[in-house]
């Protein structure tokens, strides 16, 4: 397959990814500050902040209220990372790759923005808006559907599944990079109510709330939840979870070509790290710090894999 | 005669270029005036990619720049035989039609300049000293001078510019013969200076379709036809067709070129 | 439908019963519902949207991805008619190819004087890099579209020979699909001959004109602009449907005297390279040096026959407005044969007693520009203002040798479904050809262009023309 085409692919993924987890994030901030309004406006600020837009955002608005953020981040097109954007940029790539996809993961895309530049072309009703948030996260999981029940597994499918993963991953370890001060033990809040709000935002915003609380019987608490989100394996947005499929899914190419390259490596040492890890070392490194090296070595990857598979001269 | 020629031409660049092509047409060929003895053509820090005949019969090399490089050097080297014909190149051959070569081309397009040139030239039933007039008529209008304002020009720009080097010459010819009505074309080779083993730069000249005679060669800039000094390289409608090197690359990188080049006799 | 027709309608002939090829048709569609049709053309548009089979209008900023309308009666051609017409293209593609061959060898048509040398000798199209050049089985055009007008039971006239780059080729497919899927009863009624062989046709017959240095299994590719191209959508889909990749110049490099794409693992050579991007921006290095979308050094290879390339550059040559009044000539020069399709009565601007008389009948007249494609810049004198046509007599006296005229031909109608029901709209056809070493193959059916104005003879989907499924029928 062509260097560009597996760079579209990689791409289109990553931003039907990143469309849908601005709609979880938009749907955490919005339950916040339903739920206490004097909270909101920070929450607003760190998720502008984990999204990387909060200078495109204030370079454009003066204060951060709730509906101001959520047409930022919703419709916006000068922001590029905007929900609007993000589809508007997937569809692209589909476009651009179109001969790579099957006719049912190209249409599930065009559809995708065929549908969400109609409801996102006006400004949006209070009302309206749980009804978008959800249409925007089942037409991402339609098109993860349609590639998954009619893409045949080579490469391509591959480059599709490392673009997910990557996306997802990166969006989770944001997050953590914004509010790991909430996760960090600290005697003074342990226990009150802003704590358990902010654990319960972190949660949704990356859909683990429910999972969390079905395998952990105890009350919220920030080690469980740090540890659940970064090691545990069995949450399908976990850093370590979406690590092993990127690695995988690397070494399924590899095999195809018969050949290792320079990110497989990558990868494996960042997957060993999570095997050879727990909660308690990372808090004895400090949470943060932890998070900083990751991000650090996950942008190093995506620009192996680039160079690896020639997306460009 | 028996010409040893040597011509090396050196590109430097002020940054490494990724990736660029060039075509040489530096292969003179064996015919009836001039028989090739030996050459040889070689290339540092570039990759011979393929080699065609092109509708003029000329060989062209393509090559392609080792990726990251910031200088190539193209060396030819080889010795050829002339004879003196007088100029007279002969019948024309091959599939181009007579009549492209009259076609004007964006370097020969006849502009007002050109047209009052073409004008002054006094016609007599002799097309062959009607042309050796025009040739006269070109160096008189346009004497030779290195002080090049640009490294491409137009016949008509070279008109305004009012000096010209052998290029300018031959496109001013070319277009004025056209516009007269005879087939003409560009020839690139090289020229033997009598006084000198180190020349400045290969040379150009024009060559027109007379009838009777056929392909008859005129060095405006020397006031003369080729003669046994003269080894013929490439031909074309103009200097873009005959070009020793025409490329292309990517990149910003700005570049500075360098001609050595030495014609001699040969004692046999 | 009482009053006597004017003109011959593909569905009534000139009378008001349903001719034969429609006979089946017509009786399925009076029993129809009217707002049932109307439901089945608005989900047809969905389904068109959906697929995406989108163009991009140049210069427009709003909507840049805009629908050819699509009618749902279909064009029906007899199988005898088609007999004709597929016998007539044949020949006009093999005479085609030959007079190519010809004109960048020996010309001599031109020392024949069948054709005057100044028709070559001051067109622009005419390709000096392309003397000597003999791609593989002498095919220069690989796919020609050739685009026919009817004016009566027996009247078909050719009115251009796309031998370039011709596009529609998707829309006579996708077109049969959705018919297929909106009214699959039409087709157990109606025995329609296949059309969906088409991009396994084009493949086998572009692998057969592969260039010696190739393997048996040679790799052909797609050379596109890029997604803001107006075709983008069939490139893409001409390539997908044939299972070949679908490549952009910077994708392209010149790697050991081969044309490569770079692939995930590295520079794989291309055999074939069906290009959809024109000759002049084909390779910067031998053409336009600003073109950003070519291949610096294509020709280069293409001339040291290291790729085939189709189609070849400089067949526009052949298609050319004013070298299309000598086809006649040209037919006869090649085949030894009589043309078996007709061409257009033409006259050549760039003849003094034809521009006089073009200008005295600037009002009956189509006239048209000589390199122009797409309708624009014709002028259509019956339906033209005053003004227009006024303004259209001070460009031909400027440059006559610019421009061609023909007489207005009454062409065919076929009825399509409006607000009011049907009504009878003007057509042409432009079937697709394949030529390879191995001979000329027509697929079946074609693109039928429709004017979607009443009146209107403009079909071209750049100047709002629809388009309709073309069924072919079984002996």
């Amino acid at each position: 397959m062509l260097g560009k085409t597996a760079g579209g692919v990689f791409w289109m993924l990553r931003y039907m990814e990143r469309s849908e987890n601005t709609a979880r994030m938009i749907d955490a901030g919005l339950r916040i500050s339903l739920t206490r309004s004097g909270a909101a406006d920070g929450e607003w600020t760190s998720i502008l902040t984990a999204l990387g837009v909060i200078n495109a955002y204030n370079a454009n608005y003066e204060t951060v209220d709730g509906p101001r953020v959520i047409n930022f981040l919703l419709r916006d097109k000068a922001n590029h990372n905007s929900v609007i954007s993000a589809v508007e940029a997937a569809r692209t790539n589909a476009r651009m790759v179109r001969t790579a996809l099957t006719r049912e993961v190209w249409e599930a895309v065009n559809e995708c923005w065929m549908d969400l530049s109609e409801l996102l072309a006006r400004p949006i009703n209070q009302q309206d808006l749980p009804d978008i948030l959800s249409t925007i996260r089942k037409h991402s999981a339609f098109v993860r559907g349609t590639l998954a029940g009619t893409m045949v597994r080579n490469d391509i499918y591959n480059f599709a599944r490392v673009g997910t993963f990557f996306e997802r991953a990166d969006n989770v370890a944001r997050i953590m990079d914004v509010k790991y001060y909430i996760l960090l033990p600290s005697i003074l809040h342990v226990g009150s109510a802003t704590d358990n709000v902010q654990w319960e935002s972190i949660l949704r915003s990356t859909s683990a709330s429910r999972a969390y609380q079905t395998l952990h019987e105890n009350e919220h608490n920030p080690r469980d939840i740090a540890r659940f989100l970064i090691l545990d394996h069995r949450l399908p947005r976990s850093l370590a979870f979406c690590y092993r499929k990127i690695q995988r899914n690397l070494q399924h190419i590899a095999d195809d070509y018969g050949q290792l390259a320079p990110c497989n490596g990558l990868v494996n040492g960042i997957c060993q790290k999570f095997d050879n890890t727990s909660i308690d070392l990372i808090f004895d490194y400090g949470l943060h710090e932890f998070i900083t090296d990751f991000l650090i070595e996950s942008q190093s990857l995506g620009r192996q894999i680039e160079v690896d598979f020639r997306f460009s001269e | 005669m028996r010409l040893k020629i040597s011509h090396t031409t050196s590109y430097h660049y002020d940054a490494p270029v990724p990736y660029a092509l060039q075509q040489l047409r530096l292969r003179p060929k064996s015919r009836a005036e001039q028989t090739v003895l030996s050459w040889d053509l070689s290339v540092e820090n570039g990759h011979q990619q393929l080699s065609f005949e092109d509708e003029h019969a000329n060989t062209v090399d393509l090559i392609s720049f080792e990726p990251g490089v910031s200088n190539i050097t193209v060396h030819c080297e080889g010795e050829v035989e002339v004879t003196d014909t007088n100029g007279v190149v002969g019948k024309h051959s091959g599939y181009v039609p007579l009549w492209l070569f009259k076609r004007a081309t964006p370097l020969t397009r006849a502009g007002s300049q050109l047209r009052a040139l073409a004008a002054s030239l006094e016609r007599t039933e002799n097309d062959l000293s009607d042309l050796h007039a025009l040739s006269a008529l070109v160096l008189e209008r346009l004497p030779y001078s290195t002080q090049q304002e640009s490294a491409e020009l137009s016949a008509e720009q070279a008109l305004n510019v009012g000096h010209g080097v052998c290029q300018d010459h031959a496109h001013v010819f070319i277009a004025a013969a056209r516009h007269l009505d005879f087939p003409a074309r560009y020839v690139s080779g090289y020229l033997m200076m009598n006084d000198r083993v180190d020349q400045d730069a290969s040379h150009a000249w024009a060559e027109v379709h007379v009838d009777g005679l056929g392909w008859v060669g005129f060095d405006i800039s020397n006031a003369m036809s080729p003669d046994a000094r003269y080894v013929r390289v490439a031909t074309a409608l103009d200097y873009h067709g005959a070009a020793p090197v025409s490329g292309m690359r990517f990149g910003a990188a700005s570049e500075a070129l360098n001609v050595k080049l030495q014609v001699e006799q040969r004692q046999e | 439908m009482t009053e006597t027709r004017q003109m011959f309608d593909e569905m009534y002939g000139f009378s008001d019963t349903a001719r034969e090829p429609y006979a089946n048709y017509a009786d399925w569609i009076a029993l129809e519902e009217f707002a049932n049709l109307k439901r089945k053309s608005a989900q047809a548009e969905k389904l068109f949207r959906l697929t995406g089979i989108t163009f991009n209008v140049y210069g427009v900023e709003e909507e840049t991805e805009r629908l050819i309308p699509f009618d749902l009666v279909p064009r029906i051609i007899a199988a005898k008619e088609w007999q004709t017409l597929s016998r007539g293209i044949e020949q006009r593609v093999r005479a085609i190819n030959a007079f190519l061959h010809d004109i960048y060898h020996r010309q001599e048509i031109l020392k024949a004087g069948r054709v005057p040398v100044e028709m070559i000798a001051q067109n622009e199209a005419f390709l000096p890099q392309m003397i000597g050049v003999s791609p593989p089985g002498n095919i220069y055009t690989h796919i020609v579209g050739t685009d026919l007008v009817r004016t009566g039971e027996n009247e078909f006239f050719v009115l251009e020979d796309n031998a370039r780059t011709p596009s529609g080729v998707s829309y006579m497919l996708e077109n049969r699909e959705t018919m297929l899927h909106m009214f699959p009863e039409l087709f157990n009624r109606n025995k329609v001959r296949s059309v969906s062989q088409y991009p396994r046709s084009l493949r086998r017959s572009l692998a057969a004109c592969r260039p010696t240095c190739s393997s048996d299994h040679p790799v052909v590719a797609v050379l596109t602009p890029g997604i803001f191209n107006s075709a983008y959508y069939e490139h893409a889909f001409l390539a997908d449907q044939m299972g070949v990749e679908l490549v952009e110049g910077h994708d392209l490099r010149v790697v050991d005297g081969r044309v490569a794409m770079r692939t995930t693992r590295g520079y794989q050579a291309i055999d074939v390279l069906y290009r959809r991007v024109d000759d002049e921006f084909l390779d910067p290095l031998n053409f336009n040096p600003d073109s950003m979308l070519g291949v610096p050094g294509l020709m280069d290879v293409y001339r040291a026959g290291g790729i085939t390339i189709a189609n070849a550059p400089g067949t526009g040559i052949a298609d050319d407005k004013a070298i299309y009044s000598y086809m006649p000539e040209i037919v006869e020069f090649y085949t030894g044969e009589k043309p078996i399709l007709k061409n257009v009565p033409t006259h050549r601007c760039s003849e003094p007693d034809a521009l006089a008389y073009v200008l005295d009948n600037l009002a009956e007249l189509v006239v048209k520009e000589v390199h122009g494609s797409g309708g624009y810049g014709m002028l259509v004198g019956p339906t033209a203002s005053k003004k227009e046509i006024a303004a259209f007599r001070e460009k031909l006296k400027a440059r006559p040798d610019n421009y061609i005229a023909q007489p207005t031909l009454s062409l065919s109608t076929v009825p399509i479904l409006t607000k009011a029901g049907l009504a009878p709209r003007h057509v042409d056809l432009r079937p697709f050809a394949l030529a390879s070493p191995n001979g000329v193959e027509i697929i079946p059916g074609g693109l039928t262009r429709v004017a979607l104005k009443k009146g209107s003879l403009v079909v071209n989907s750049s100047q709002g023309g629809g388009t309709k499924d073309t069924w072919v029928l079984e002996d």
